[in-house]
């Protein structure tokens, strides 16, 4: 007699839909009291299309392979001395940024995965949230574990989870994730789920990975190589999500749609960190923030929402500003770190001549005309040793909560400025989008945990910047300030003395 | 609009972080010199409201600008103010109060003639 063995399908109805059931002791509404109060209206949870037909079972033995070869190539990277294999020591930083910026991010992820894989009311999409949940947590701590070799040399790294809950340009994917989380399981799954995950994930990791590669940190490749698979898993999570609720009832449509409008905007601005990234801190540039947004926001968006306008759902509310904006914004936030260098947690530096070439090619119609003349002011000062820093601090905006460091549409000059009142108390905004933003939820936004004001009301460690560095547990001297001078050149120089004749030489 | 909340009474709950009590006594003072994008954003000061115009421009917008190659050369006579969206002429005597400021104020300022290098 021959044992029938189940199909791979319905092995996996068995494993997961087949263990969900219909409470009796308790009424399904008190077991899953979130998956109603955001108007989202589900007709039949059983219509839900696993994107990803994998079992627990699987899930385990999957990442574990997967964890093995991370690991040895980790070993191999330090044993080689794999950081000296640097383009150059400044790349170090794009880590650092990634560390404090990303990987908490991955953590807040998992959690709100959790969340949403207890409060779904749909089995097939709550073990879908879970698996996610698993894999945010696994990207933490393949993460920690590939930078934790870099820490052993450089500043600006080991303090990073103390940094991301204080530290004020933090602040930015902190909130971005706060407010996800905050929300319900639904709007959720829009937020990080469909616009972060799906939208603009590319605009994230592939300029990491990329740049990673290019610059010779095969750690971080290679943890990128480890997490593809996951990615591609949440994509398909992220797009199931949004075409399932659109199916499931047409008032759910001006819902969601709310939702892409404000988690794109939201992405749109906390990808800004990313655009500088490329376009400033990686030796080795990939390619330019602009091309990168072409290839994956207007080209591939573009296509997604044409595909997605058969359920009624428009490309988001000012798309066209964001991809204007896409000539400005890598310029704009590197002048924001540039004179602030003294409270960021890594170093900074003018572009020299090779690189302002390298940005005036990619940015024909803005960088000569707005960007250049003025790094070429600061450098002029640099080199009269007048280095220019902002010592006040920064407009910040109540929304995205980046210093309002961005321009008008349509006017690369001014910087745009927009405010609203609510019950008596002014608030400001860097745009409309994040305007829009505050005025559809302002009872949740007046709650902000703005840095700045913060500090002025003298909740972060002292007045002075000095008590403020302390409080964020950022070793002044070491962790701030300009790369030039700094101990992360150092010992770059000490294991290539010369660098610099290199550098120029290319 | 409001919070989609699951909690009926959401807005009992919540903390509003800015208000003007929470400054010791100062209000919140954004400032922006236009045309001068070497700063890259407005910047923020908790300043008493009986400050005299006069003394937030001399005590603390000028030295907070100084860096500026332009900062030396502006004529603070001839300088065009706008406070919260509307062109002023400001009482130099008189307080930021009674120049019709406020918790969250922004001023923002032109100097004919100065722009800085293509604005920055």
């Amino acid at each position: 007699m021959t044992v029938k063995k189940l199909g791979l399908r319905q092995r996996y109805e068995h494993m997961t839909r087949g263990l969900d059931w219909e409470t009796t002791y308790q009424k399904m509404d008190d077991v899953f009291p979130y998956d109603s109060f955001e108007g989202i209206k589900i007709k039949d949870w059983s219509a839900w299309e696993d994107p990803f037909r994998l079992t627990m079972d699987t899930y385990w033995k999957f990442q574990a392979e997967k964890e093995r070869k991370l690991y040895a190539v980790l070993d191999a990277f330090a044993q080689n001395n794999g950081q000296t294999n640097l383009s150059d020591g400044r790349y170090v930083n794009v880590v650092k940024l990634f560390l404090t910026g990303i990987s908490p991010e991955e953590y807040q992820a998992h959690r709100g995965f959790a969340f949403t894989g207890r409060h779904l009311r749909g089995a097939g999409a709550r073990v879908a949230a879970q698996m996610q949940s698993l894999d945010e947590l696994r990207h933490l701590q393949t993460q920690v574990h590939t930078i934790s070799h870099y820490n052993k040399f450089f500043d600006g790294i080991g303090e990073f989870p103390h940094m991301h809950d204080r530290v004020w340009y933090l602040s930015v994917p902190k909130s971005f994730f706060d407010d996800a989380r905050s929300a319900g399981p639904f709007e959720f799954m829009i937020a990080i789920g469909f616009a972060f995950e799906y939208l603009l994930t590319n605009l994230l990791f592939v300029p990491f990975m990329s740049g990673a590669a290019y610059n010779g940190d095969m750690s971080t490749v290679t943890f990128g190589f480890s997490a593809q698979s996951d990615e591609s898993r949440h994509m398909t999570l992220g797009i199931e999500v949004i075409k399932f609720l659109l199916e499931q009832h047409p008032d759910n449509l001006p819902i969601v749609q709310k939702w892409v409008d404000k988690w794109f905007w939201r992405g749109h601005r906390l990808l800004g960190l990313v655009a500088m990234m490329m376009d400033y801190m990686l030796p080795k540039k990939v390619m330019s923030w602009k091309e990168a947004w072409d290839i994956y926001f207007v080209e591939a968006g573009g296509s997604l929402f044409q595909d997605l306008e058969r359920y009624g759902l428009k490309m988001p509310k000012y798309a066209d500003i964001a991809t204007e904006e896409a000539e400005h914004i890598s310029h704009q936030n590197w002048a924001v770190f540039y004179q602030y260098t003294h409270a960021a947690a890594f170093h900074t530096w003018m572009p020299d001549k090779e690189h302002l070439d390298w940005l005036s090619a990619k940015y024909p119609n803005t960088f000569d005309k707005y960007y250049r003349p003025r790094w070429e002011l600061w450098a002029e000062m640099e080199k009269e040793g007048k280095r220019f820093y902002n010592m006040a601090l920064p407009q910040l905006c109540q929304t995205c909560q980046i210093p309002m460091a961005y321009t008008e549409p349509g006017d690369p000059a001014t910087i745009c400025f927009r405010a609203t009142q609510f019950q008596g108390e002014t608030y400001h905004f860097c745009s409309d989008g994040c305007k829009d933003i505050f005025d559809g939820e302002p009872e949740k936004y007046v709650q902000a945990w703005m840095p700045v004001q913060q500090i002025f009301q003298g909740n972060c460690g002292g007045p002075t910047v000095l008590d403020v560095l302390a409080w964020y547990n950022l070793n002044a001297g070491a962790d701030n300030m300009d790369y030039t001078g700094s101990p992360d050149e150092k010992i770059w120089k000490e294991w290539h003395p010369d660098a610099d004749a290199a550098r120029k030489a290319v | 609009m409001t919070v989609t909340a699951i909690t009926p009474d959401y807005v009992k709950h919540i903390e509003i972080r800015d208000i003007q009590q929470n400054f010791h006594g100062n209000i919140l003072v954004y400032v922006h010199w236009e045309e001068h994008l070497s700063f890259c954003s407005a910047i923020a000061f908790p300043l008493p409201p009986a400050m005299p115009f006069g003394a937030l421009v001399s005590d603390v917008i000028a030295p907070h600008y100084a860096a500026h190659p332009d900062a030396a050369k502006v004529d603070w006579a001839a300088v065009n103010w706008m406070i919260d969206g509307e062109k002023a002429t400001p009482d130099f005597g008189k307080s930021l109060a009674e120049n019709g400021m406020h918790h969250k104020s922004l001023v923002r300022f032109w100097t004919p003639g100065l722009t800085g290098r293509a604005a920055s």
